[in-house]
């Protein structure tokens, strides 16, 4: 094992699928001679050319239905919109395409496509350049979205991600690309659809994700200070939804809370409570809560900004609040 | 133009660049964050533009918006303020760099969707239409913009409604790291205008004087034919894309060659040179810019945080 940040996990598995795979190649805004906006893809251009590594013009839907053209005929882009943000500048190609175009034509092609997208606030970008709509996306049949925590799952995830056959949109998170971890040495392919026990405990379940992870595991080392022991679950994988691992945790807990950058309403919380509710409505010993953006656009000030986001202490205080 | 005015252009164009070299200070010094792109190089541009238009006539553009701030008179203070995300920014700390914006000043922003604000321009100059007036709307976007989808929808509606639009392409050569040939099927890009059956015109941007001439006569147009007119403006950052660009697309060589070019520079020689202004004259404009940045910095970090409250103000109006 060896401690990697989750920028070179990104990059490592993109770089091991392109080795592996002549038909995988990237397109995206800057992803080229600049290296990547978040210099994912660093030296990527030297090494593999301008054929393997497309700089595009700032065209959202040319990417992305560019790419969903060249999977149809058995590519495999990867197509990096710079931000999730640009997603909505796509939102058709994402949604109404790429989920429904092999459904729509009985099958008779696969849509072997990634989308790797940057979400995530904290950086004062501003309202426009802050999202986390992850759940949005996750609300399509057709489309599979994965949200990796960890570096391991990064690497993991993306590799396999690439290797799959369905449309997959990759979301990472911008302010995460420093966080190191653990990946062991080696082909490292974790498999799509699968939530995963980051941290066992016996007093509550948190279900997260993404960000929402990297603050779980600091409120947990809190709680555990006062002797609450939280068992986490990553969902890694929003859509298709691997309950599994939740549902048993909260047959031992019978507490949870759910944890998510995005906004409350009709957010990834809202389909992890009522999934709660309709599997295991027995075992439910007190409300279970969500931790989440407060319902506005985000602010460029940083103390507002940091205000709207989900804090440690609100993970803490959801915790406690439950254990009630 | 009179001497007066002249030396007003002269003044703004000072002031943007005093604005963003300390605004570049203070975003190194970490009291600004987010995305910063300064617009050091392009002064001419929205200066010469701006002064050609009247009070009632819109203006909107993209997140490079500093100078044109400025130039349709919001304050200095106010610039920075919003800078440092303060309550006394014109959007009380809530929009930043990116989103400079005055109703008051008609400037109707800042926009940080590339080619986004291309569609609402046309939607600003329908409602100027609809309400039967003949104000213009100036809608300034990059060379970049112009390859996304926006523009074509925008450019095409403009034209088949006849809305008054004078649409400015600020042709800095790059798109972030993309130079224009790279990304753009036609390098001169008010050959895209063409394909909209729209009048256009090219001009030097480094040269203030003449992006006036250009945009009175194109906001003439544009008024009284109730037609849309493009405008590419070529021109060159002399800085980043934003802050902290590494700028491996590009050699220093071509940066020192259009700094040579300096539209401040050109334009005070050209003062000289016509005798419009004494070397005293300029350098007391220069000292009373210096004064007024001064000011608006010490102003600014004066100035309170937003409320916590204003987290959840202007969501909606009711
Ligand atoms: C829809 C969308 N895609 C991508 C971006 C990221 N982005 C911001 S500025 C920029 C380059 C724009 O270049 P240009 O239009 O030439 O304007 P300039 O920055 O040169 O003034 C890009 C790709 C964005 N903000 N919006
Ligand atoms: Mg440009």
């Amino acid at each position: 094992m060896t401690k990697i940040t989750m920028r070179e996990a990104i990059s490592q598995a993109l770089m091991e699928e392109m080795d592996r795979d002549p038909a995988v190649f990237i397109l995206g805004e800057e992803v080229g001679v600049w290296g990547g906006t978040y210099a994912v893809t660093k030296g990527f251009y030297d090494k593999y050319g301008p054929q393997r590594v497309k700089d595009t013009p700032i065209a959202e839907n040319a990417i992305i239905g560019a790419a969903i053209g060249a999977a149809m005929v058995g590519q495999r882009p990867v197509a990096e919109l710079m931000t999730i943000n640009f997603a909505f500048s796509a939102m058709d190609y994402i949604v109404n395409q790429a989920a429904k175009l092999r459904y729509m034509f009985g099958g008779q092609f696969t849509l072997p496509l990634v989308i790797r997208a940057v979400g995530g606030g904290g950086r004062q970008l501003g309202a426009t350049h802050s999202q986390t709509p992850d759940a949005i996306f996750a609300h399509f049949p057709g489309l599979k979205v994965v949200s990796p925590g960890t570096p391991a799952d990064a690497k993991g995830l993306l590799k396999s991600a690439i290797r799959s056959n369905d449309p997959i949109l990759f979301i990472e998170h911008a302010t995460m690309y420093q966080v190191r971890g653990e990946v062991p040495e080696g082909e490292v392919l974790i498999p799509i659809g699968k939530s995963k026990v980051q941290r066992e405990g016996s007093d509550l379940t948190i279900v997260t994700y993404c960000k929402g992870l990297e603050l779980s595991m600091k409120a947990a080392d809190e709680l555990a200070k006062e002797g609450i022991e939280a068992e986490i679950v990553d969902l890694r994988t929003l859509r298709p939804l691997d309950m599994e691992p939740v549902l048993e945790s909260f047959k031992k807990t019978n507490r949870a809370i759910v944890v998510e950058e995005g906004w409350k309403s009709y957010g990834v919380g809202a389909e992890i409570v009522s999934r709660i509710y309709e599997e295991a409505f027995d075992y439910v010993d007190a409300p279970i809560l969500r931790v989440a953006q407060k319902e506005v656009p985000l602010p460029y000030n940083r103390t507002l900004e940091q205000a709207a986001l989900p804090q440690v202490p609100d993970i803490i205080a959801a915790a406690k609040e439950v254990l009630k | 133009m009179k001497k007066e005015q002249l030396l007003d252009l002269y003044y703004q164009m000072v002031l943007i660049r005093r604005v963003e070299e300390r605004g570049a200070e203070l975003y190194q010094a970490g009291k600004i964050g987010g995305f910063m792109h300064l617009y050091i190089g392009q002064e001419a541009v929205s200066t010469g533009l701006i002064a050609a238009r009247e009070p009632r006539d819109r203006v909107i553009t993209a997140y490079r918006d500093h100078g044109v701030a400025l130039n349709c008179g919001i304050s200095a203070n106010q610039v920075m303020a919003e800078l440092l995300g303060k309550a006394t920014g014109m959007s009380k700390g809530k929009g930043g760099s990116m989103h400079m914006a005055s109703v008051e000043k008609n400037m109707w922003g800042g926009h940080a969707i590339v080619g986004g604000h291309i569609p609402i321009a046309a939607g600003l100059a329908l409602g100027d239409q609809y309400a039967g007036n003949d104000n213009v709307t100036i809608c300034m976007f990059g060379d970049g913009a112009t390859n996304i989808g926006y523009f074509h929808e925008g450019l095409n509606l403009s034209k088949v409604w006849g809305l008054r639009v004078l649409w400015v392409c600020e042709n800095n050569q790059y798109g972030m790291g993309t130079s224009v040939e790279r990304a753009s099927a036609v390098d001169e890009i008010r050959q895209k205008a063409e394909g909209y059956r729209m009048k256009n015109a090219a001009v030097n941007g480094m040269d203030v004087m003449a992006v006036y001439e250009a945009a009175k006569e194109a906001i003439a147009y544009v008024r009284t034919e109730s037609q849309p007119y493009f405008l590419e403006v070529n021109t060159y950052r002399f800085r980043g894309h934003s802050m902290g660009d590494p700028e491996r697309y590009r050699k220093a060589e071509e940066v020192k060659k259009w700094q040579e070019n300096d539209p401040i520079g050109i334009f005070n020689k050209y003062l000289l040179d016509k005798k419009i202004a004494s070397r005293k004259a300029l350098d007391e404009i220069e000292a009373r810019v210096e004064e007024e940045v001064q000011k608006a910095v010490e102003f600014a970090e004066a100035s309170p945080e937003p409320a916590l409250e204003e987290l959840f103000t202007d969501v909606y109006a009711e």
